[in-house]
């Protein structure tokens, strides 16, 4: 009914009309997200570390007190289909072999000790989400007294790959809980900031400045060390977690600041407070949805720097402790030359880390470039 | 209009924006947006509000509706001072001064649907939710000429005129009796302007309402307003009835602003032509003393530089008397 305004207007008309026009938000980032292969590889990573996080005990072979003290530091086995006894999934067993003046044992695979392999097989009993009964695992060997080390034994003689699986769950609900903690207190203190101005924004500014001032290891350092040695792992979880997000919320605070600085002067802000909306309203219902995919490309590019501060920590002895295990506290393990050039499968918590920071990091990408707007 | 009854007198209002600060926080150097403006509507009327850009209009439209804080001065709505309300009382004459934005595009919100836009001021304050939400949505949308099918559309999908007529059901969605209009078709096409200026007549027949009609397009103004006020460097200073004010000016500052209007037919091309103003704006941190168009004004005199020269009889010039202004009337269709 009305002209068009210019031309440019005319060819985004025609645009829309190949879409749905009440495509919302999400969608349209969803359809730009999906064009970016290496992105959705790395979500299907991610989306699998969140299975393994939430069905750890049923993925992990062993339960994480599982401690064979028969074969420690034994190398990973290789699933096998067929041997002279017959087809079967399995794997072969070890034989030992101490050298007399190092003490060090060596381990080979033994071809006519077979070790059965099935799926979801009887084995030690859970809890599945802390409260179902069950004693399945998704792999394992049949006889639970068998050896099935299918990533090698850690120095302890730990299944690496159950200690793997656990670990996953604390290191990345770390960096998860963690970067949900710096948002909210990032989100609110940064729109605060950038809402209100004058006294507020100066206050927060500064507090911030101080905090990235100083240098981050030193200071969880510093926050770690004031924790009390024996503290129950469950708690010592969350207060690390606590401290790592009160060091992380400053640079997203800063970026929602900007943001909000820049929205305050819109009409549509102006609007939004002639109609009677409250500030907590303005901030949080007409301005945030405006960036909140931003937001989420920044909280999925944030995660990785937790999952690493923790992993430092906890390597440096700092954070969780065992038998609270992480990537971290598995690596602490690699760290000796004379360990890892025996057992070089001990870095395979830290391939991990790489893989997953890294599946964050495209996943951020994707989202950030999918939800600007000047891009497509 | 039968009866003048006065909606809204403004008295002696000041607007000053901090340009420097000392270490105390207080400001030591101010722009003065608005310095001293006296205006009374009446209800029912509209009143035109013109005047070059950085006079002060949209300040003064936006410190009326309360978007912007007055420095000193009063506002007085139907008797009542607004600023000696208390903040319950405030949010309730915010619902009965309503304001329609000059930028189709900044003023809508590019992540809220029509529904959420427009249904705003009511979800806001709890005034209606659920059915009753939406039947109110659908009818405002009807009367601005919008189909409610449209209600769960984005307003990136809207022309310049729908999305002004957005504005307009959401300010007009709570019912109020002042509108204040600032430019709100100064974004727009011409050939959607007319419609726009349309709906706002018809719209003031139909709900009864009082317009302050912000604009720097005096051929709009001529077209809708009862009355025009000419502001002019954060004052009024010529203030008459529509038809007066285009047939002879009594200030020289609306003379220049008159021969500035684009007249369509040549033939009809004024007596004098365009008036060039020679230099900028006084600088609005240090006003200067007497009339402050004095220093671009043809017909200055020694006498026009010293002084507050008030708003007497309608104009603000100390010549209004004995000056022949040329008007526009008659040029326009």
């Amino acid at each position: 009914m009305d002209v068009k305004a210019g031309p440019s207007k005319t060819t985004e008309g025609i645009e829309e009309t190949a879409r749905p026009a009440t495509a919302s938000q999400s969608r349209l980032v969803w359809w730009a997200f999906k064009k970016h292969r290496l992105a959705l590889v790395s979500a299907w990573i991610l989306a699998g570390m969140m299975l393994v996080i939430v069905l750890c005990e049923f993925v992990a072979p062993f339960g994480s007190r599982h401690r064979d003290a028969e074969y420690t530091t034994a190398p990973p086995q290789v699933l096998k289909l067929w041997s002279d006894s017959g087809f079967g999934l399995h794997v072969d067993g070890y034989t030992s072999e101490q050298d007399p003046r190092s003490l060090r044992i060596t381990y080979e695979a033994n071809p006519e000790d077979r070790v059965d392999v099935g799926f979801f097989v009887k084995g030690e009993e859970y809890e599945l989400f802390g409260f179902i009964p069950w004693d399945r695992h998704l792999i394992g060997p049949t006889d639970p007294d068998d050896p099935m080390y299918l990533w090698g034994t850690t120095t302890d003689g730990q299944d690496l790959l159950s200690q793997v699986v656990y670990a996953t769950r604390v290191s990345a609900s770390v960096g998860i809980i963690g970067v949900l903690l710096a948002f909210i207190l990032g989100i609110v203190l940064g729109a605060i900031s950038g809402y209100f101005g004058g006294w507020a924004d100066n206050a927060i500014q500064r507090v911030i400045e101080l905090i990235m001032s100083v240098p981050a290891i030193p200071l969880w350092l510093g926050f770690a060390a004031a924790l009390p040695a024996d503290m129950n792992p469950v708690t010592r979880y969350f207060i690390i977690t606590t401290i790592l997000a009160l060091v992380a919320w400053t640079g997203l605070a800063r970026e929602v600041r900007g943001r909000f600085l820049s929205l305050r002067r819109e009409e549509f802000v102006t609007s939004a407070r002639l109609d009677g909306s409250s500030h907590g309203r303005i901030m949080f219902r007409h301005m945030l949805p405006s960036f909140s995919s931003h937001i989420i490309a920044a909280l999925s590019l944030s995660i990785p720097g937790m999952i690493l501060a923790e992993t430092a920590l906890s390597w440096l002895g700092m954070g969780l402790r065992p038998p609270a295990v992480s990537w971290g506290v598995q690596l602490q393990d690699a760290s000796k030359w004379s360990v890892l050039s025996g057992a070089p499968w001990l870095l395979i918590p830290g391939l991990c880390v790489v893989l997953v920071v890294l599946a964050f990091n495209f996943v951020g990408d994707g989202l950030r470039d999918a939800a600007d707007p000047y891009k497509h | 209009m039968s009866e003048k009854q006065a909606l809204l007198e403004i008295e002696d209002l000041h607007v000053r924006f901090p340009m420097r600060r000392n270490l105390l926080g207080r400001p030591t150097v101010e722009v003065h947006a608005v310095s001293g403006v006296d205006l009374t509507l009446f209800r029912g009327e509209t009143l035109g509000l013109v005047g070059e850009s950085g006079c002060g209009k949209t300040t003064l439209g936006r410190t009326i509706v309360g978007a912007q804080k007055a420095t000193s001065g009063a506002l007085r709505y139907d008797g009542t001072d607004l600023a000696a309300l208390s903040r319950r009382e405030q949010a309730a004459s915010r619902r009965r001064i309503r304001m329609v934005f000059q930028d189709p595009f900044s003023s809508l919100n590019p992540r809220m649907t029509l529904r959420q836009i427009i249904g705003d001021p009511l979800v806001a304050t709890g005034e209606a939710r659920g059915a009753e939400l939406e039947d109110r949505i659908a009818e405002m949308m009807r009367r601005v000429g919008l189909s409610p099918d449209y209600m769960d559309r984005y307003p990136h999908s809207f022309s310049g005129g729908q999305r002004q007529r957005v504005n307009i059901a959401r300010a007009l969605i709570v019912g109020p009796e002042l509108v204040v209009a600032d430019e709100p078709v100064s974004a727009l096409d011409v050939s959607v302007r007319a419609q726009i200026l349309n709906l706002l007549r018809e719209l003031q027949a139909e709900f009864g309402l009082t317009y302050l009609f912000i604009s720097h397009d005096l051929s709009v103004v001529e077209n809708l307003a009862d009355r025009v006020a000419v502001m002019y460097f954060g004052r009024v200073v010529e203030l008459a009835d529509t038809g007066a004010l285009y047939e002879r000016p009594r200030h020289p500052y609306t003379e220049a602003l008159m021969s500035a209007v684009p007249i369509p037919d040549p033939s009809l091309k004024g007596r004098k032509g365009r008036i060039l103003l020679p230099d900028e704006l006084p600088d609005p941190s240090n006003p200067p003393p007497g009339c402050a168009f004095a220093r671009r004004c043809a017909y200055a005199e020694d006498r026009c530089g010293s002084g507050e020269i008030p708003l007497a009889d309608g104009s603000r010039c100390v010549r209004a008397e004995e000056l022949d202004l040329q008007g526009i009337v008659g040029a326009q269709s």
